[in-house]
């Protein structure tokens, strides 16, 4: 018998459990996932928690309902992996787990005590809070709930953080939400960021900065966090620039999985080397990453994790066959971006070729519309929690292709 | 000190072609962004430089702490706004990948 393990059963270790229990003979492989959480997580609904719009329940169902019931399913702690000897350690039992074929799928968390005066000066979940995970969102929730103004700084600690395109949306989603509140004239908005602009790839950036601009949110660039002066209640950066906050929502700095780490197969942000077009291993060929545990340079988020899986579902079949792997992964990315007053934005890019305008996934009849704002977008963003419950976790196919088209954009 | 003519930069001003880079090149692209390059300056573009060659690519702000042992805040002051930019361009690498 010959065994597939998937470490992580989030949006990428799910998706590559059900394609591979179609795929492998379960006369010859078994196939087993690990995770420690019960609960899976729908995470683009943390964004929507803090305004009302969705709720804990929304966000969460058993992770045993998306996977296939050939697939061996153990809740633990991943304690190591050592992948000279290929087997995995986990913390239950001290079980040892030897592998034929190993999947990365642990994601990436947030670690907000790497900035200093962050968790342990006093005000976390007070007037600090973050809405990267469930807990911080429904804290975030109940503040906002009675809050009445004063200035709220959006920050983002350092990049590359996953979902890149959420900073903008909560910012968005804020001048929306506090416009119906009848509180816009008394909270002023502020969006500190490491990056040079309002986003990592010029054209996207020019036209979401704009959008800040329309609705009175005010851009700090360059700005990289050095500490968090609870006292004083400012923000300060490792070139002494401040920023004043009553309310500071952080978006702290994120890492690979504490697994990866206490393997040392990691990054220096604990991210595990990848070849960015075969997904595999860049130091062990029986190993292949999926979605944001990865280091190669594209967009950690769940659309993208989805674009990876034909590739890495390929590459793993021809490597069991004794092929070499085939580098067909581009980068793809495709964001709905929430921007307010039920309208979205779309962006489509990959490795070489940054976000343009144009209609998707149809040239030139859409139903969405690239980088700009328009109501149908929005409605794709609020479908996708259904298409990623029912659809995407299974591995089904999804209107859109996993490389990247030209067709329809004006470059 | 002025940018030689011919030199092949992209439209940020980064040197497309790490092979064609010296020091001379160095304190050019230094003195555009406002730097003037001390010992401190080259011990740190010299690393990026053997970093950049073992891996291929510009080193990002935390492979830059972690490889010299220079702190952030001190880099910020050597490099002002965005050190890991700053040493890439310098030291004629590439834009770091590190922004998706
Ligand atoms: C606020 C927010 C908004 C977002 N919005 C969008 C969006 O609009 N569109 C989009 O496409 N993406 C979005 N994303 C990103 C998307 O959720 C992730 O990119 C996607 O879930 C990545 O999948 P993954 O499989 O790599 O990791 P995950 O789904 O995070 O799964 C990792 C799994 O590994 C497990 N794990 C890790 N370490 C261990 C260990 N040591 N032991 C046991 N188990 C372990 C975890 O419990 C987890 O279940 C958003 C994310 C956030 C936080």
């Amino acid at each position: 018998m010959k065994t597939l393990l998937i470490l992580g059963a989030g949006t990428g270790g799910t998706m590559v459990a059900n394609k591979m229990a179609d795929h492998l003979d379960p006369q010859e492989w078994r196939i087993i996932i690990v995770d420690r959480d019960e609960k899976h997580y729908y995470q683009p609904g943390f964004l929507f928690i803090p305004f009302g719009i969705y709720s804990q329940r929304d966000v969460i169902k058993p992770k045993r309902n998306f996977l296939p019931p050939s697939v061996e399913v153990i809740f633990s702690d991943i304690e190591v992996i050592e992948p000279d000897k290929s087997r995995v350690i986990l913390r239950k039992d001290n079980k040892v787990i030897n592998y034929d074929y190993l999947v990365i799928a642990t994601g990436s968390h947030i670690h907000p005590e790497e900035t200093e005066g962050m968790v342990d000066g006093g005000g976390w979940q007070k007037n600090i809070f973050t809405f990267y995970n469930l807990e911080g969102a429904v804290k975030l929730a109940n503040f906002l709930k009675y809050w009445k103004g004063g200035r709220l700084v959006l920050n983002v600690a350092e990049m590359p953080i996953k979902c890149p395109v959420a900073p903008l949306e909560f910012l968005f989603l804020s001048d929306w939400f506090f416009h119906e509140r009848g509180i816009r004239d008394k909270v002023e908005i502020v969006y500190a960021t490491p990056l040079p602009g309002a986003f990592t790839k010029p054209r996207a950036s020019a036209i979401l900065g704009g959008m800040l601009e329309e609705k009175g949110i005010h851009l700090v660039p360059d700005f990289n966090i050095m500490e968090v002066d609870n006292a004083k209640q400012v923000i300060r950066s490792y070139d002494e620039q401040e920023v004043e906050y009553d309310l500071l929502v952080t978006i702290p700095t994120n890492k690979g999985s504490d697994a990866i780490a206490r393997s040392n197969m990691g990054d220096e942000l604990d991210f595990v080397p990848t070849d960015k077009h075969t997904l595999r291993s860049r130091d062990w060929e029986n190993i292949f990453i999926i979605g944001d545990a990865g280091n190669v340079p594209a967009s950690k988020a769940g659309s993208v994790a989805h674009f990876m899986l034909e590739v890495v579902i390929e590459n793993l079949l021809r490597s069991i066959e004794g092929l070499e792997p085939l580098p067909k992964f581009d980068g793809h990315a495709n964001c709905f971006i929430e921007s307010g007053f039920d309208k979205g934005v779309l962006i489509d890019f990959n490795y070489d070729v940054e976000p343009l305008p144009g209609k998707y996934p149809l040239p030139g009849f859409g139903p969405f519309s690239l980088l700009q704002e328009s109501h149908t977008n929005h409605w794709g963003k609020m479908m996708f929690r259904w298409m990623y419950w029912n659809i995407l976790l299974k591995g089904g196919e999804m209107p859109f292709e996993s490389q990247m088209s030209m067709a329809g954009k004006w470059a | 000190m002025t940018i030689p003519e011919n030199l092949p930069l992209n439209d940020e001003g980064f040197l497309t072609d790490p092979s064609v880079w010296n020091e001379e090149i160095a304190k050019a692209l230094a003195e555009q962004v406002g730097i003037e390059l001390t010992e401190k300056h080259w011990e740190i573009i010299r690393w990026a430089r053997e970093a950049a060659a073992d891996s291929g690519k510009a080193p990002t702000l935390r492979q830059i702490t972690n490889g010299t042992g220079v702190t952030t805040k001190e880099l910020f002051k050597l490099f002002p706004k965005g050190p890991a930019k700053k040493i890439a361009k310098i030291a004629g690498l590439g834009k770091p990948e590190g922004c998706i």
